[in-house]
């Protein structure tokens, strides 16, 4: 049985034409689970409804709440689904260790602290701006966990990574905390949010915010072939004439502009980039050319259900979707410590 | 330069302890610091009380001004004492933990026991707010224990290594913090924003009915602790060594787990999750008074309670009058040191 699953994935791996078959399947999954997302939560919607709503529209409450309320909410969480597990994924090709994620090495804190500090100095602010320090908050931090990862003797290894990423996500939370108890406004604006949440957002914010998660997202693909010679190491892939500076630098822009884009969009929603990568590869093998398309489509329709979860575990009231990833999550980052990590 | 030892030994009882001859003396230094700090902090606030006035009316040679009494015995000098007694157990707590471990960057906080501690009392707060204070404790530790008890099981995988588990700490208390952030989104909105600034570890309004729960935990363990200092002297040795001289292994290790999980557990539920000082303050000591934990069990209890002493004092000074809750302060010190850490310590 062992032996047959093993044949089977390995078949699956090899052929492209089975590769792609799965691609559409998970489209069709993706679309389901659209639609499921729209359908379900406090009042619940037919399809022909939501089909009417799309291509004649005319004010009735139902067709505006698929369209102010359902409809970005939906779009958003498969957004920031897709983004989270397509930056977890590079983030684990680059660091070479199948615990990082975005979450985890401190990225989400940091775009996290930089927002709240945003909203703390200046009231609320535009979307724009929510966007920009996250950028930069992410950034500060991915750019302080890489290099006290890498000083000190043996460079960069996971373990040093990942508790850099833990101690770093324990100080800038704690200055989060600290700006919250200091301003009670700002925690009034910002708690929901801060739990990781992808209700309450309009349109206009996730357009806002698309172009920069597109441009992460293509940067990525066509990556995706010097990101699967970096996961051999570095000495390999400068053999195979890949200039692995670049490749790191812009890679780690990638990884900034989905996880920050997220962060702005939801708040800090982790493990979905941890997880995700990590199915996929079951599927798909590490190509990455493969593994980045499989990773967006498989964190979409996480985050999608997740937040379907959210909505009706606990009907009329809804949690933070955050909560319903760092549970399905954390469990899974045990397993994952049990298995890989020797010594 | 060869060490010189202080030997206690008592005719009457089979115990005897092994000092080193400077743990007196900083031991006493400690003390000074902190009756100083203690002072000051106490007579600091919106109304300032004079050091000697702090002095006059803690020594009952004051008894004539009724203002200064009530700052002082109602509303500053509860805290200012939670402030110290959590210090001392938080410390003593990582000090025994890193001894057990033979790894220098285990702390209550790091290894993820804090989180279950706070999950238990939050929901106790939240939850359940009528049960009487004195309860808190108690389920802190049982939420503390259960989250020691579940970190070293799933850490076990033909034993149980340092690394794996420091990581299934962190995995362990995403759970407990997702389970806490549950319960902050559906509770009371008063009681929530208490349980806020009490998950980053404060001392604000604590009371004498606080200290009243805490005293006997840290009665029976403080001086349990400094008991079985000899035990994890050679515990610290390796399995191995303690065995070939004659300790019971399994045992030790298991009381002394109990006593670490106790300590810890009654201080989170008395003051939050103040972070790092199980981690800083046996560090700190060590320098001082080298690593023998018959000595170095005290200084740690003073150094952690003068830590978080401060730590409030700062945190009520920076900007004042709006107060940062001392955890934050313990946390911008800790988090830079235990990477300072990270780094000494890395032999791979």
């Amino acid at each position: 049985m062992t032996l047959f699953l093993h044949q089977a994935k390995t078949t699956f791996r090899r052929s492209h034409a089975l590769r792609l078959s799965g691609l559409v399947i998970g489209l069709c999954l993706l679309l389901i689970c659209l639609v499921l997302s729209i359908t379900l939560g406090a009042a619940d919607l037919s399809l022909p409804t939501i089909w009417q709503a799309l291509v004649a529209f005319d004010g009735s409450t139902d067709h505006l709440i698929i369209t102010t309320v359902r409809l970005p909410r939906s779009l958003i969480a498969m957004t920031v689904g897709g983004a989270l597990a397509v930056a977890g994924a590079i983030t684990q090709g680059l660091t070479r260790n199948p615990l990082a994620a975005p979450d985890i090495i401190g990225i989400n804190t940091g775009a996290a602290l930089a927002v709240v500090a945003v909203t703390f100095w200046w009231g609320s602010a535009s979307t724009n701006t929510y966007v920009w320090a996250a950028f930069l908050g992410g950034t500060i931090a991915a750019v302080v966990v890489y290099w006290l990862g890498s000083v000190g003797r043996g460079g960069l290894t996971p373990l040093k990574l990942i508790l850099a990423g833990a101690a770093l996500s324990y100080l800038l939370s704690s200055i989060t905390t600290g700006i919250l108890i200091l301003s009670q406004r700002t925690l009034d604006e910002i708690r929901f949010w801060l739990a990781g949440s992808v209700a309450g957002r309009d349109i206009d914010t996730l357009l806002m915010v698309l172009p920069y998660i597109l441009l992460g997202l293509a940067i990525a693909l066509g990556l995706s072939r010097q990101i699967t010679a970096l996961t051999l190491g570095e000495e390999v892939a400068k053999g195979l004439g890949i200039r692995t500076v670049w490749v790191e630098a812009l890679a780690t822009v990638v990884v900034i502009l989905l996880a920050g884009s997220s962060v702005a969009l939801a708040g800090p929603i982790g493990f979905i980039g941890l997880i995700i990568p990590h199915v996929s590869r079951f599927f798909v093998g590490v190509d990455y050319r493969w593994l980045l398309p499989y990773a967006a489509i498989g964190g979409a329709i996480l985050l999608l259900l997740a937040d379907v979860g959210a909505r009706i575990v606990v009907r009329p009231q809804e949690l933070p979707v955050g909560i319903m990833t760092a549970l399905i999550g954390a469990p899974f980052f045990i397993y994952l410590a049990r298995r890989k990590v020797k010594g | 330069m060869t060490r010189q030892w202080l030997i206690l030994r008592s005719q009457q009882v089979p115990f005897s302890m092994r000092l080193d001859r400077r743990v007196p003396f900083f031991l006493l230094g400690l003390l000074v610091i902190a009756v100083v700090i203690f002072i000051v902090s106490v007579g600091y606030g919106e109304y300032p009380v004079a050091p000697i006035d702090v002095i006059k009316t803690l020594l009952r040679f004051d008894t004539g001004n009724a203002d200064h009494a009530f700052i002082i015995y109602v509303l500053r000098l509860p805290r200012a004492i939670v402030a110290f007694l959590v210090g001392t157990g938080l410390a003593v707590s990582g000090a025994i933990l890193q001894g057990l471990s033979r790894n220098p960057l285990a702390a209550p906080e790091i290894v993820g026991v804090n989180a279950g501690a706070s999950l238990v009392a939050v929901a106790m707060i939240v939850v359940l707010p009528s049960l009487p204070l004195v309860l808190l404790p108690m389920a802190a530790f049982a939420g503390a224990l259960i989250a020691a008890l579940l970190i070293y099981v799933l850490a076990w995988n033909q034993g149980a290594t340092p690394i794996r588990l420091i990581l299934v700490g962190i995995g362990v208390s995403a759970i407990a913090g997702a389970f806490t952030s549950l319960m902050i989104t559906f509770g009371n909105i008063y009681d929530v924003s208490q349980a806020l600034v009490w998950l980053t570890g404060s001392v604000y309004g604590r009371t004498w009915e606080h200290i009243q729960a805490l005293i006997p935990w840290l009665l029976v363990f403080l001086p349990l602790t400094v008991l079985l200092a000899r035990d994890l002297n050679t515990l610290a040795l390796g399995d191995e060594v303690a065995r070939g001289l004659g300790s019971r292994v399994e045992w030790q290790r298991g009381l002394l787990l109990i006593t670490s999980v106790a300590l810890a557990g009654s201080s989170v539920a008395t003051a939050g999750t103040i972070g790092f000082v199980g981690l800083m303050a046996p560090h700190l000591s060590r320098q001082l008074v080298g690593a023998s934990h018959e000595g170095l069990i005290p200084v740690t209890a003073v150094t952690g309670g003068v830590m978080v002493l401060l730590s409030d004092f700062v945190g009520r000074s920076l900007f004042a009058p709006i107060e940062l809750p001392c955890g934050v302060i313990t946390a911008a010190i800790g988090a830079p040191y235990f990477l300072y850490l990270l780094y000494r310590n890395q032999t791979a």
